[in-house]
């Protein structure tokens, strides 16, 4: 697959949390040349497998998680002028919105853009205090009726952007790629473990509503019960005015999580890959529990050994976040060699890791 | 409780318990008490008779973290910069002694001196954000022969007798229930329960989560150390538990409501056999019970405390009859519920 | 409908102590269905037996209270807060125990409103000993709003509409509910809804529903100056799309207004930009459950005087009933 393609695409399909078919469909038409088997569940998790070389019958089971959910917005009124108010679904800055294009998901989609009251007809006062949810508006420019023959209250909205290759080719920028971009590095990883032998079944997750609290991977790992999971997710890049110690350079490889949310093991393995294979990396510490789906993954069933791999982004939340393909390909690299790696031995350890 | 002063001797921040849990497998294979440690790195002491006997299945729980730092950066000049694990209030932070890393590595955490310091600077309180472990390096590179990112931190607070009746030492939080654990373990003529030693307690109450999963339970108890307050500035009602006033037991917290059969026993028990106790005066805060009462299909709880003092901080305080009369209550509850049927 | 609303409303019950508000639903069901049983946290479950595959209706019996946590000397009781109780809606309000003892709140001296934490509020049972106090009431006890169940006309007036009215209208459709149903349906009378939805999780697990359908109130936008709502009363039951616990199952939304619309039953649709239901909980449990919920809309929720309509909860019974017979296909 053309990785900068395939991310595009991704990058353009629609996929707010609850509500991610088009980006799921498009995942499935990938996935589906790379696994034995592809499903959906109750949630809207979708979930391929592939099964593992050699006749044993107790194979590893392991899971790869990457949500494919994006954060977006909920109509929650359509007002007489043809207006439409709403919330948002996961963490959207409001300041951010400011004439933003999206898209209402109605019985038809509309086009529309978020509009504040213009600034001549302000105060200086009211320039100055921060935007709030309740001073934007999604206008349509259809007539009310029309608006209320197509709208309803929670139709959900998604935000325009079109993917964009920047200046240096392997730079791309786009709406979504919080996590479209731990998605295609999934897609991409699927692709080349066709090159690797590989002992272990593999269960590649595209999760759904993660931005809502990691409600998907709750329920696939609950499904696949295996005997490692790791979250494919994306962190901060540096961006100006940021502390080093908060960010990560991009095009320097992937990010390997590590902390209480993370079984030592996994992150120590992973970071043995990347060196011995001389892969970029880069670690960042969580004290807690992180916000991405690992969080859930660790706490099924009677406990599972979870891992974290991110790629580094700029503007996160925002629709023009940045990535860099470089750290995408380099993680599907780590995530194959990864795999390729595991046998029962990996397992016996994990088992007797304390 | 020479048990105790080890405990509370080894680091074992949350995610990072190993240092706890090799000593209570230690204790357990001197003792020949079989064990296993799951993928999270929880200790389940399973006793095969539990089930054969029958309900109530009883667990009997304490956890092994305490709060700590995880060092996020190392800056040029060798620095540390760190998060917070766990609940901790940031006015304690400064000018103490801590210990980094697997190999112990001191450090102290530092602040901008207050002569240097503006008058408005001087009115705020230090944040975390504002203050650095500083380990006594010439800068980065050596900073780095002994500490990496993501280390954990733990407060150095060796234990210590004070006044009469009182140690002063960190991590009593949850290192008294261990303690109490450890000793039931080895009090041969109780009837069968499983224990549980558990981690990441302070973030979230996550081994819990899957102990409960992993062991079908009618019942659970809770051993746990909570806030006493009985401190100039706490009104009576503000003090949420006393020192020196015997065991606390929680009728309710955020995580729980306690099952009201088992908060019935503990008091009939402690009333028969004179051991003081006292309620917790404050719903705030959460347990292990909170996870365990909802796993599965749920799980009746209570928990029982031995109160402390400056919880969460370097230098806590308990009282040794608390010690006392807490453990004493455990194993008589134990006795009750399962001596009748 | 008015009697067994006033009858729910009355009984005493905040999370935690369910007890008596359990008594009065089982004796109220408890001919109606095949059987009816309590669970270890305390839920009841009602059960109509059938083949095919299971749904589960979940309404919340627990209401709001305020947790004992200190006698003083005089006899005046500090409090802690059970479930979303918010102070400044507390003073001057009365409050009654289980066993009949009742007081009012206030406070200590303060300058501002803001000022007005939990730590300055108090209890005032009448007592004007410890000694005296502690014969009537003990640290964790818990009280309840005292407030009576009021005929508006149109509308009903009283405390815990939050969730009773989803009980009255669970336990109506109980009674209305033919001899024979296309699949088994569980009703069941969670606890602790209001400490983060955790009857329904537990009950959630055991039950192993194919299908879950909660009945919870849900607020109105319809007030003056309110938040921005599409939600009114007296405009029908609401069907949830989203609150902050779930997104509702689109399959199972779908079902609930093709047979409202199919069945001239009035609703509106349903986004809460915070709060959550018990169906947030079922939908997580295990490998994941389709979960919708029915919403009752409710006025000045979880304050002492809670308003609901009388058309909105009779259409609710009038959809609950539909979603039981519907003959829900094996997942």
């Amino acid at each position: 697959m053309q990785l900068k393609d395939c991310l595009q695409e991704l990058s353009n399909a629609r996929g707010v949390s609850g509500n991610e078919g088009e980006a799921q469909e498009i995942i499935e038409k990938y996935l589906k040349q790379h696994v034995h088997e592809v499903k959906k569940d109750v949630l809207g998790n979708l979930v391929g497998y592939k099964k593992g070389g050699g006749r044993s019958r107790n194979k590893p089971r392991l899971f790869f998680a990457a949500h494919a959910d994006e954060i977006g917005l909920m109509v929650t009124r359509v007002e007489e002028e043809g207006f439409l108010r709403f919330t948002t679904i996961g963490g959207f800055d409001p300041r951010t919105l400011w004439g933003q294009e999206v898209t209402v998901h109605g019985k038809n989609r509309l086009w529309g853009v978020i509009g504040p009251r213009p600034p001549h007809l302000t105060t200086t006062r009211e320039r100055k205090k921060e935007t709030r949810l309740e001073h934007l508006f999604i206008d349509t420019g259809l007539p009310p009726e029309e608006v209320k023959n197509s709208v309803n209250t929670g139709d959900h909205v998604s935000i325009n952007r079109d993917f964009t290759q920047m200046a240096n080719r392997r730079y791309a920028s786009g709406k979504a790629l919080d996590n479209r971009a731990g998605v295609a590095a999934l897609l991409l990883f699927a692709e080349e473990l066709a090159r690797f032998k590989h002992v272990s079944e593999v269960y590649f997750v595209f999760t759904a509503q993660e931005e809502v609290g990691a409600r998907g991977a709750l329920t696939s790992t609950c499904s696949v019960e295996p005997d490692l999971g790791i979250a494919v997710d994306v962190c901060h890049g540096n961006m100006p005015r940021t502390r080093q110690d908060e960010t990560f350079e991009l095009g320097k490889g992937p990010v390997l999580g590590h902390g209480p949310n993370i079984h030592p093991y996994i992150f120590k393995r992973l970071q043995n890959t990347a060196e011995e294979n001389r892969l970029p990396y880069m670690t960042e510490p969580h004290a807690g529990p992180t916000p991405t789906d690992a969080r859930s993954i660790q706490i099924t069933g009677e406990g599972v050994a979870s891992g974290l791999v991110s790629l580094p982004l700029r503007y996160m939340h925002t629709s023009v976040e940045v990535v860099n393909l470089d750290d995408l390909e380099v993680m599907a690299k780590l995530l194959s060699l990864f795999t390729a790696s595991v046998d029962k031995k990996t397992v016996e350890e994990l088992r007797c890791y304390y | 409780m020479l048990l105790l002063e080890k405990l509370v001797s080894a680091s074992g921040v949350s995610g990072n318990e190993d240092e706890v849990r090799s000593l209570l497998k230690s204790e357990l294979e001197k003792k020949d008490t079989g064990y296993r440690v799951d993928t999270l790195g929880n200790i389940l002491v399973e006793n095969p008779e539990v089930e054969q006997q029958g309900p109530p299945r009883l667990l009997l729980a304490a956890h092994m973290d305490e709060v700590g730092l995880m060092v996020t950066s190392i800056e040029d000049g060798g620095f540390l910069r760190f998060d917070k694990v766990g609940g901790i209030d940031d006015r304690v932070l400064v000018s103490r002694k801590v210990l980094v890393g697997s190999k112990k590595t001191p450090g102290v955490i530092g602040s901008k001196a207050v002569h240097l310091q503006k008058p408005e600077e001087r009115k705020k309180n230090l944040r975390a954000e504002d203050l650095y472990i500083d380990i006594g390096v010439k800068g980065k590179e050596e900073a780095k022969k002994y500490v990496q990112t993501g280390d954990y931190v733990s407060f150095y607070s060796p234990l210590q007798e004070l006044g009469h009746s009182c140690y002063k030492g960190k991590a009593f939080d949850d290192r008294a229930g261990c303690a109490i654990l450890w000793e039931l373990l080895n009090e041969g003529r109780l009837p069968p329960f499983h224990a549980a030693f558990t981690v990441q307690e302070e973030v979230g109450l996550r081994g819990a989560l899957v102990v409960g999963n992993a062991l079908d339970l009618d019942m659970a108890l809770i051993v746990e150390t909570t806030s006493a307050s009985d401190v100039p500035g706490s009104k009576e009602h503000e003090q949420v538990s006393r020192l020196g006033a015997g065991p606390v037991l929680s009728i309710m917290d955020a995580s729980v409501v306690v099952d009201k059969g088992m908060l019935d026993t503990l008091i009939r028990v402690a009333e028969e056999n004179e051991i003081p106790y006292q309620f917790r005066g404050f719903n705030g805060g959460g347990t292990d019970a909170g996870a365990l009462s909802l796993s599965r299909a749920g799980v009746k709880t209570a928990v029982v405390s031995v109160p402390a003092r400056y919880i969460h901080s370097p230098c806590s305080i308990i009282n040794r009859e608390d010690l006392h009369y807490t453990r004493k209550l455990v194993e008589l509850f134990v006795k009750e519920v399962k001596g009748k049927k | 409908m008015e009697k067994l609303l006033k009858e729910l409303t009355a009984a005493y019950g905040p999370a935690g102590h369910e007890e008596e508000i359990r008594e009065v639903i089982e004796e109220q069901v408890k001919d109606y269905v095949d059987s009816c049983y309590t669970d270890t946290l305390g839920n009841l479950i009602a059960v109509r037996e059938g083949a095919g595959p299971r749904l589960m209706v979940a309404a919340h019996m627990d209401e709001l209270g305020l947790m004992v946590t200190h006698v003083d000397e005089n006899g005046f009781l500090r409090i802690a807060r059970v479930g979303g109780v918010v102070p400044h809606i507390l003073v001057g309000q009365r409050f009654v125990f289980s066993n009949g003892t009742a007081g009012t709140i206030n406070h200590e001296k303060i300058d501002e409103l803001k000022e007005l934490e939990w730590s300055k509020l108090y209890l005032d049972i009448g007592c004007s000993s410890r000694e005296e106090a502690a014969e009537k009431v003990n640290v964790g006890d818990v009280a309840v709003y005292d407030q009576e169940f009021k005929n508006l006309g149109q509308r009903y007036l009283g405390k815990s509409m939050d969730d009773r009215v989803g009980c009255a209208v669970l336990v109506e459709t109980i009674k209305r509910l033919p001899r024979q149903l296309p699949q088994e349906v569980i009703f069941v009378f969670t606890v602790q809804e209001e400490l983060g939805l955790r009857g329904a999780r537990t009950a959630g697990y055991a039950l192993e529903p194919s299908y879950a359908v909660a009945v919870d109130v849900t607020r109105v936008g319809d007030t003056p100056e309110s938040l921005v709502m599409d939600v009114s009363l007296g405009k029908g039951p609401a069907v949830k799309i989203k609150d902050s616990s779930l997104i509702t199952h689109h399959g199972v939304r779908e079902i609930m207004f093709s047979l409202a619309e199919k069945n001239g039953v009035e609703y509106q649709r349903e986004v809460l930009e915070r709060g959550g239901t018990d169906a947030g909980s079922i939908q997580l449990t295990r490998e994941g459950v389709p979960s919708g919920v029915l919403s009752i809309p409710c006025r000045y929720v979880h304050t002492p005087s809670e308003i609901v309509d009388k058309g909105d909860v009779e259409n609710a019974v009038n959809l609950l009933e539909q979603l039981c017979l519907y003959p829900w296909k094996e997942v």
